[in-house]
């Protein structure tokens, strides 16, 4: 198990700096799922940033498309692509829109970005994996909110109903959506209880621990038979003070100077 | 032969051959005739439950694999209930899926008005990069999946499921998205999509000739990319048109065809189709005298349009 401390410390740096070089962006979201993050694809995942269509590589579908620059950041600190480029982000001709875009930047496996849909898209590849006999690992992240789409159930009934034990989901469990806290706007009830009931092996952890989502990546790994679901207990903004106090308004929200300067210094800490 | 089961015996031969091939359906395999794909490829024939916007976005993660999907419902479910995950899932993310949808338009008989889609060429036509078919036979069917496979991007395949006369012979040279002038003619252009249609076009061509009226009858299997030059040049020689469809006269052929025409010769235009109104239970017989889509009223839209000429 690798030290990852120093890799989501740069992975929270590069995003908002990216986010900063635009002046606004989706800090919270992105912030909530670096750990996992950096645990894929510096830890877990079978893939090569010098191959990045290889065929049978492990594959990567954000279905909260919105935290496009998180996964920017992380594929530029793997060597996909110069960091540099990072300062392109949703400038008018990039390559790294706000929501993933697999045509778009290079390493994205799935385009995202309509709520609920990557999760579904996952389930295919699951399946296209599963076709081709190549025994590639499936991840996908959704989130807390996105989970009132109702598409997410559909996708849940039918990984389980295909025995899909090679998609390994997670859920960003921040508690927060734009217009409130999830269980102020429509609350999920007992998520555990649900993905249970669905027929999912189910996990839940302390999302911003490495050695944890290590740990859990390498159970649900081992569950032969049925899809797993990782809960991830997060903070939306985590790293980020000025995020933080933001609040529910940290989903989309603009980047001064002042607090881009104070976070950096924050980060290096 | 029925269309489905055209359809059916062109994919049983295509996925034996070609192990990219992949037909999803959402509990309408029986009604849509794909059943016996199941039984000869398990794997790559599979029902997802009654979940359409599921199996979309399922497709789409499947094309990433490299596959070719064909998911298959109705007309209706197959549109506008998906159309996000057409846009976005399908379209946007530029994936290779193909979508058939059945019983378009009055077609859906006594499924009625829930179940008759007279929107769906409106609802896909808007999203970028998305081809339309509808063929008007068998023959057209069979000479077109070829094409539609091997075109990279989302195709709509709008398929009247039941058996349906056919028009073409072996010889006929289809191309996807060039017309196909089904009868040549002088006084006025009549445009028709669709087996119902282009039936009926046909039938009119023909009493119009009765009263002296030479009508070109022009089957637009592609209403996009819409053979905008053939729709130019046919009007340019008649100077009027009617245009035939089993679906709304807003958004679908009518719409492709003034737009063609605007850009490339305009002329008096009349509309053949559902009068912006919604669907209804009947006999597909019935609900063409119901909607005005019968040989009659394309004959009387005909010389309407042929009236206004000049004017």
């Amino acid at each position: 198990m690798k030290d990852l401390g120093q890799i989501c410390r740069e992975i929270r740096e590069l995003t908002l700096g990216s986010i900063y070089s635009i002046g606004k962006g989706h800090v919270g979201g992105c912030m909530s799922i670096v750990e996992v993050l950096a645990t894929l694809y510096f830890d877990e995942m079978n893939i090569d940033p010098t191959e990045p269509r290889k065929a049978g590589r492990d594959r990567l579908i954000v279905s909260k498309g919105h935290a496009g620059p998180a996964v920017y950041a992380t594929l530029a600190a793997r060597g996909y692509f110069p960091r540099e480029e990072l300062q392109t982000l949703n400038k008018v001709g990039t390559n790294l829109p706000s929501h993933c875009d697999m045509n778009k930047t290079t390493g994205i496996d799935m385009t995202t970005g309509s709520l609920g849909q990557g999760f579904s898209c996952a389930v295919g590849v699951a399946i296209g994996s599963k076709l081709a006999g190549d025994g590639a690992v499936i991840y996908t992240i959704i989130g807390d909110g996105e989970s009132q789409e109702g598409q997410i159930w559909e996708a849940a009934m039918y990984a389980a109903h295909r025995k899909l034990d090679n998609l390994i989901a997670f859920t960003d469990c921040n508690r927060m959506q734009i217009d409130g806290m999830v269980d102020e706007v429509c609350s999920l009830g007992d998520l555990d209880a649900k993905w249970s009931a669905f027929g999912w092996h189910v996990q839940r952890i302390d999302g911003h621990d490495c050695a944890a989502i290590h740990e859990a990546i390498e159970k649900a790994k081992a569950e032969k038979g049925r899809p797993s679901m990782i809960l991830l207990d997060t903070v939306k903004g985590k790293g980020v003070s000025f995020a933080i106090e933001a609040g529910v308004g940290c989903h989309s929200m603009n980047v001064s100077r002042e607090q881009y300067e104070s976070a950096m210094d924050e980060l290096a800490r | 032969m029925e269309m489905r089961k055209a359809f059916c015996n062109y994919m049983l031969s295509a996925m034996a051959e070609d192990e990219r091939l992949c037909v999803l359906d959402a509990d309408l395999g029986n009604a849509d005739g794909t059943l016996p794909l199941r039984k000869v490829f398990p794997e790559r024939a599979f029902d997802v439950g009654i979940a359409e916007q599921n199996m979309a976005s399922i497709a789409a993660g499947l094309s990433s694999y490299g596959f070719i999907p064909f998911i298959t419902s109705f007309a209706c479910f197959a549109s506008r209930r998906i159309c996000d995950q057409v846009a976005i899932s399908c379209a946007y993310a530029r994936q290779n899926v193909k979508i058939v949808g059945t019983d378009p338009g009055i077609t859906a008989e006594l499924n009625g008005g829930t179940h008759m889609a007279v929107e769906d060429l409106g609802v896909l036509r808007s999203i970028p990069g998305m081809v339309l078919f509808e063929p008007s036979d068998e023959t057209e069917l069979i000479k077109a999946m070829p094409q539609i496979i091997e075109r990279p991007g989302p195709v709509y395949i709008r398929l009247h499921r039941k058996e349906v006369k056919d028009l073409h012979g072996d010889d006929y040279a289809f191309e996807l998205g060039r017309a196909d002038v089904l009868r040549p003619g002088n006084d006025v252009s009549i445009f028709a999509t669709g087996s119902v249609m282009v039936n009926n076009a046909l039938s009119a061509a023909a009493a119009l000739e009765q009263q002296g009226v030479s009508a070109e009858v022009i089957n637009i299997h592609t209403v996009k990319p819409i053979d905008s030059a053939a729709v130019a040049a046919s009007l340019a020689k008649t100077g009027a048109g009617v245009t035939c469809e089993n679906h709304n006269v807003i958004g679908g052929l009518h719409s492709a065809v003034c737009e063609a025409a605007a850009a490339g010769c305009p002329a008096p235009l009349k509309a053949i189709g559902f009068q912006d109104v919604c669907g209804q239970v009947g006999s597909a017989k019935e609900l063409a005298a119901v909607f005005g889509m019968t040989t009659e009223d394309i004959v009387g839209a005909a010389l309407r349009a042929i009236s206004r000429k000049g004017r």
